[in-house]
């Protein structure tokens, strides 16, 4: 239980720090290490200290609860040196620095995913988890080698590419892949709903909720040193945006076929990195066309979605860890009813489900609004690039309907109606120190989204090195944006406010009638059982049947003969970039290291033999090459 | 165009809407050869309905009566930035497009939880529909607003509905009849009408928005059907904008026309009803699509 | 004048859907047929100054062919060679319908170069049409299995030709367009007796039956 404290410490400190440094871009230089905080590190160290902080008072009691958790000193070790990576992460000032926490983070997060390790499936995460770390930070690697060509001390500030286009355009790809791998952008995601599930929840929370948005932060610094933002070619734009649209489609539409609850959680959080990208890709293409607002209002929706996701996803994951652990189980189709037995954990989990889905009044309503004006701004340009914003508009209303599908799926059929399983029906409101971080998450989310012309302010503030530009400035169909946010405040007290009145309404009609209760009516039924409700499967079913390709397969047996015996129908869903293009990919890696596999003799003559063959290689590459 | 004109749209969008409901029924009655029920009948339902206690089910819990009254209060809160005719809504800002359609998600949202909160089968199938539908008809209603806002380069719906007439004589009413017959289309399978979905069945196996309200009862279904009748004024209000370009300079007969469109449009969808038959449920996705198609059409006509 | 032709064209876009979404082949013949009248409607009522005779005329026989002499003949051979009124494409109707979007989209796309050597009076409009028109006859001609609604496919291909013959130049093309009709005729001649002739051998004028023959 020291840990805690450590953490608390830890929190604090991030805490205490932070309003020191926001103003004043600051560095101490530490021989070649140098930590800083400007204002971007500052805009992504909140959520980490929070959801850090929350994640490790959730684990405070998650962890007491004798879970399967076998060694929670371990587990706290390696929690502690994961978010003091993390941190290091944003706060580095210079590329080695921020390779090496890039990778112990990675390590740090490998060890955390595989605390369960007893479980074959949590090893096979891991392992998953820990290749495609890697494969990233092999493009990272490159990008910085490429980076401090000309700049030996590697520090940020010496960073800033002039050369050609080719150069700064590789730079952008690899960067993209490098962190898109991190930040489980689509065709890179794989292994995220493998490693995330497989978590801890308290990790889970982490590592969705801000993890991988140090993707997004990793690119947003590399942005920075790529020179003149409308020198950009327009393509970066146009792939960020495509992405997006795919990532954002995609995750949703895979979200929604799963039935393991944190399963389902993982891949909306690869819808909800598409949505950043999308913001990040109009950024880009407003700043190409010369259009302020279209770019000023895509880079602040991307940013503060970043924070929006942190919250609501944590909150998320930490209710569902607190469902898995009163149940035993994370299958939406043995759960049910939990609203009864837990209804705190409901109501929490209610808060992040309408906070994701982009519903007003919550956070989440006012990032996504932030990227459709900024694809309405594009879209009421006289020229130019207006196909792009129209796709997103596209895209993001298909996400925006399709998580709400998802999310009535998650919320209605894990805790509403009637319990499946014994488990469900017997489940019991979680302690005082697993409620209070969920608590505390869910007024987050309402907070920010009421309190939305502050929240832009201060995203438009952190994006000042990236868009120096000010909400004031910017106009979207003649209004500033402040004024704009403050009407939109203004509609969301509202919505709250007739909310509040018809409860009242109803609860007055209703002081001196007659209310009764009886079962539930189901067409004149008289006898419904558990069993007869509407499952996860069934409620997606016609909804996955429209987009052919991601039909789950289905495994039947059907009643035969006269007198059939049992019949049993289930679903089994895989994702598609998986079994379409990575198992491929793997099965000729395999053919083509099993021919490697010739050059492992086992004898030492051999190995020094390719030992100087190496040495030669380089000799010959270093001299030839440098005169 | 004073605001006061603006209130009193949005009053009599709240008296009038349930009126709404039975003009439709009147057509279809006069269709069908029948006498119908009378013009007021849905005020009288309503009056019943306020009157009434409650039965619940065991199974369900706060989400149950939450959905209904947070249906009605999204409708509520979208109708404000719904322009009728010329006249400009009570509120409005740029996007705001997308405040209604999301404040109209949330209500969504919320009567698919409240209907699965039942643990009805029945319910269950019709929150699956529901969802089903409404998720490929936002895109849809997205770009024949947005394709609107194109012509106009009005940024709110009051902006750009008060601009139309003007445009609809410089450019044309192709191009605002492609968007506004996709706006239509949406009405269609938002409210639940007959090519999408019928409102009087009580066939299990057809229904959608019927099938999510079966246990709600007295006050609780009244919150759904006032919510109901105030999205259908909604969508009502939009589709005759853009279809009849009436203008005028005296805010009054703004006013008459603003209503008449609106009732105009309830006549239609009557003479739909009466003449069409409910279409299969897989074809209901071709329809929306449809709808997408022309909107798309709308776009790059108007983009061209 | 333009908000005429824009009207016109897009019931002329508006007949490509119909035809890509029905699944009845009657009703794509009428969707056929209406497009022909269009096409004349469009012609005349593009013409700019007061009616030409030459014009009329050819407006008048664009009429007579498209409008009624190919689609009595398709009617008639529908009925000969008791042809079931189904559809039957390859692909479900929602795809088609997502297709045919896709196409209308890329034939803007590739419009808006092709924009700038069209004569600044031609309506803008008019190209994305004919382009849109052209791509939705392949389109019907790779996804139907019927060598009728094949014809069919055929002849919306033909008059999307005959729109981007319009939308370059206005009066010239005539004699050419004179000649495609013409061979459009011919052609759809042969193919009815031919569709009947394989229909009295064979019991029904499936294509994708035809390729047993390959062996």
């Amino acid at each position: 239980m020291g840990a805690i404290l450590a953490f608390a410490a830890a929190g604090t400190v991030a805490w205490s720090g932070r309003p020191m440094v926001i103003p004043i871009p600051w560095a101490i230089p530490f021989g070649s290490l140098s930590f800083g905080v400007d204002r971007l590190s500052a805009f992504f160290l909140f959520p980490i200290a929070m959801v850090g902080g929350l994640g490790a008072v959730y684990a405070g009691g998650y962890l007491r609860r004798s879970s399967g958790v076998q060694a929670p000193r371990f587990f706290w070790f390696f929690y502690s040196i994961f978010f003091a990576f993390l941190l290091l992460v944003v706060t580095a000032r210079n590329g080695l620095l921020f390779l090496m926490a890039w990778e112990g983070r990675s390590l740090a997060s490998f060890f955390l995913v595989m605390v369960e390790h007893r479980e074959p499936t949590v090893r096979s995460a891991g392992w998953t988890y820990l290749i495609a770390a890697h494969l990233g930070t092999a493009c990272l690697l490159a990008l910085f080698i490429l980076l401090g060509d000309r700049n030996p001390t590697q520090d940020f500030e010496g960073f800033g590419v002039s050369g050609r286009e080719g150069i700064r355009s590789l730079l952008f790809l690899l960067a993209l892949i490098g962190f898109g791998v991190k930040a489980g952008m689509v065709p890179w995601h794989v292994w995220l709903p493998e490693a995330h599930p497989a978590a801890p929840s308290p990790v889970s929370a982490v590592m969705s909720g801000v993890m991988i948005k140090t993707g997004i932060y990793g690119l947003l610094r590399i942005m920075m040193f790529l020179g003149e933002p409308t020198l950009w070619p327009a393509w970066w734009g146009w792939t960020l945006v495509g992405l997006g649209a795919l990532s954002g489609v995609g995750g949703v539409l895979l979200a929604l076929a799963q039935k393991d609850l944190k399963r389902l959680l993982a891949y909306s959080s690869v819808e909800n990195i598409g949505v950043i990208s999308l913001g990040l890709g109009l950024w880009l293409c407003g700043v190409r066309v010369g259009n302020p607002a279209m770019a000023a209002l895509g880079l602040w929706g991307a940013l503060l979605h970043v924070w929006n996701h942190a919250v609501f996803k944590s909150l998320l994951f930490m209710s569902a860890g607190a469902v898995a652990h009163a149940t035993g189980t994370r299958s939406l189709d043995r759960l049910g009813g939990l609203i009864h037995g837990m209804p705190f954990t409901s109501l929490a989990f209610f808060a992040g489900s309408v906070s994701l889905c982009g519903l007003p009044p919550f956070n989440g309503f006012i990032s996504e609004l932030l990227l459709y004006g900024s694809a309405l701004a594009g879209i009421l340009q006289p020229e130019g690039l207006r196909r792009i914003p129209v796709l997103a508009v596209g895209a993001l209303g298909l996400m925006g309907g399709l998580a709400l599908a998802c999310f009535a799926t998650a919320f209605g059929i894990g805790f509403l109606g009637q319990a499946r399983s014994e488990e469900a029906a017997q489940a019991h409101e979680v302690s005082f120190l697993i409620a209070v971080p969920m608590g505390v998450a869910a007024v987050v989310c309402l907070g920010i989204g009421l309190m939305s012309p502050l929240a832009v302010a201060f995203t438009s503030f952190a994006a000042f090195d990236l868009m120096p530009i000010l909400p004031g400035v910017i106009r979207v169909g003649g209004w500033e944006i402040p004024a704009l946010f403050q009407r939109i405040l203004v509609a969301n007290v509202a919505l709250c406010v007739m909310l509040v009145v018809l409860m009242a309404a109803r609860r007055i009609l209703l002081l001196h009638r007659r209310v009764e209760e009886s079962s539930t009516w189901d067409c004149g039924y008289a006898a419904p059982t558990a069993r007869m409700q509407y499952t996860a499967s069934s409620f997606i079913w016609d909804i996955l049947a429209m987009a052919r390709v991601l039909r789950p397969r289905v495994k039947e047996c059907r009643p035969l003969g006269l007198f059939p015996r049992s019949a049993r129908l289930g679903t089994e869903e895989q994702d598609i970039f998986q079994r379409l293009f990575y198992n491929r990919l793997w099965r000729g890696i395999e053919r083509c290291s099993d021919r490697l596999r010739r050059l492992q003799e086992g004898r030492n003559q051999i190995y020094v033999l390719y030992l100087a063959l190496t040495v030669l290689a380089l000799l010959l590459w270093k001299l030839g090459f440098s005169q | 165009m004073t605001p006061a004109f603006s209130f009193v749209s949005f009053g009599l969008a709240i008296t009038l809407s349930p009126l709404l409901l039975g003009v439709i029924q009147k057509t279809k009655a006069f269709f069908a050869g029948r006498e119908g029920a009378p013009l007021m009948q849905p005020y009288f339902d309503f009056v019943k309905l306020f009157r009434k206690g409650g039965v619940y089910s065991r199974t369900t819990s706060w989400v149950f009566w939450a959905g209904p009254i947070a249906n009605l209060a999204a409708a509520l809160l979208s109708l404000t930035f719904v322009p009728l005719g010329r006249i400009p809504a009570p509120a409005a800002f740029p996007g705001d497009v997308f405040m209604v359609a999301y404040s109209l998600s949330l209500g969504r949202f919320l009567m698919v939880l409240a209907a699965l909160d039942t643990g009805s089968a029945f319910e269950g199938m019709g929150a699956s529909r529901e969802v089903r539908f409404s998720l490929l008809a936002e895109p849809v209603f997205f770009v024949s607003v947005l394709t609107l806002a194109v012509v106009t380069q009005g940024a709110s719906l009051s902006e750009i509905y008060g601009t139309l007439p003007r445009h609809m004589v410089h450019q044309g009413i192709s191009t605002i009849w492609l968007a506004g017959g996709a706006v239509a289309l949406v009405l269609l399978v938002e409210n639940a009408r007959i090519p999408v979905d019928d409102p009087t069945t009580h066939l299990e196996l057809t229904m959608i928005h019927e099938a999510m309200v079966l246990d709600h009862g007295g006050i609780d279904i009244g919150f759904v059907q006032y919510g109901a009748a105030l999205k259908l004024w909604m969508f009502s209000a939009l589709v005759a904008g853009a279809f009849f370009p009436f203008s005028s300079a005296r805010p009054f007969l703004e006013v008459m026309g603003g209503i008449g469109g609106v009732f105009a449009v309830a006549v239609a969808v009557g003479i739909v009803e009466s003449s069409m038959a409910r279409l299969r449920l897989i074809r209901v996705p071709q329809l929306i699509l449809l709808a997408g198609v022309l909107a798309l059409m709308a776009l790059l006509w108007a983009a061209r | 004048m333009t908000g005429i032709v824009d009207f016109l064209i897009v019931l002329l876009l508006l007949t490509n859907l119909r035809i890509l979404g029905s699944s009845r082949i009657p009703a794509c013949i009428s969707a056929v047929a209406l497009q022909g009248v269009l096409l004349a409607v469009i012609l005349v009522s593009l013409s700019s100054e007061p009616l030409w005779g030459g014009t009329a005329a050819f407006a008048l026989l664009l009429l007579a062919v498209k409008g009624v002499v190919l689609p009595w003949l398709l009617r008639r051979a529908m009925r000969d060679a008791s042809v079931t009124r189904e559809v039957e494409p390859f692909v479900d109707f929602s795809t088609l319908l997502l297709l045919g979007g896709g196409l209308m989209g890329l034939s803007f796309l590739i419009a808006r170069p092709l924009q700038v050597s069209a004569p600044p009076s031609t309506e803008k409009g008019l190209l994305p049409s004919a382009f849109f028109t052209l791509l939705t006859g392949l389109l019907v001609i790779i996804t139907r299995r019927k060598a009728l609604t094949q014809v069919l496919g055929y002849l919306t291909m033909e008059n999307g030709v005959y729109l981007f013959g319009v939308s370059q130049a206005i009066r010239e093309p005539l004699l050419i367009e004179l000649g495609i009709l013409l061979d459009v005729m011919a052609a759809v001649f042969v193919m009815g007796i031919v569709l009947f002739q394989i229909n009295r051998e064979f019991d029904h004028i499936d294509t994708d039956r035809l390729s047993v023959l390959k062996e």
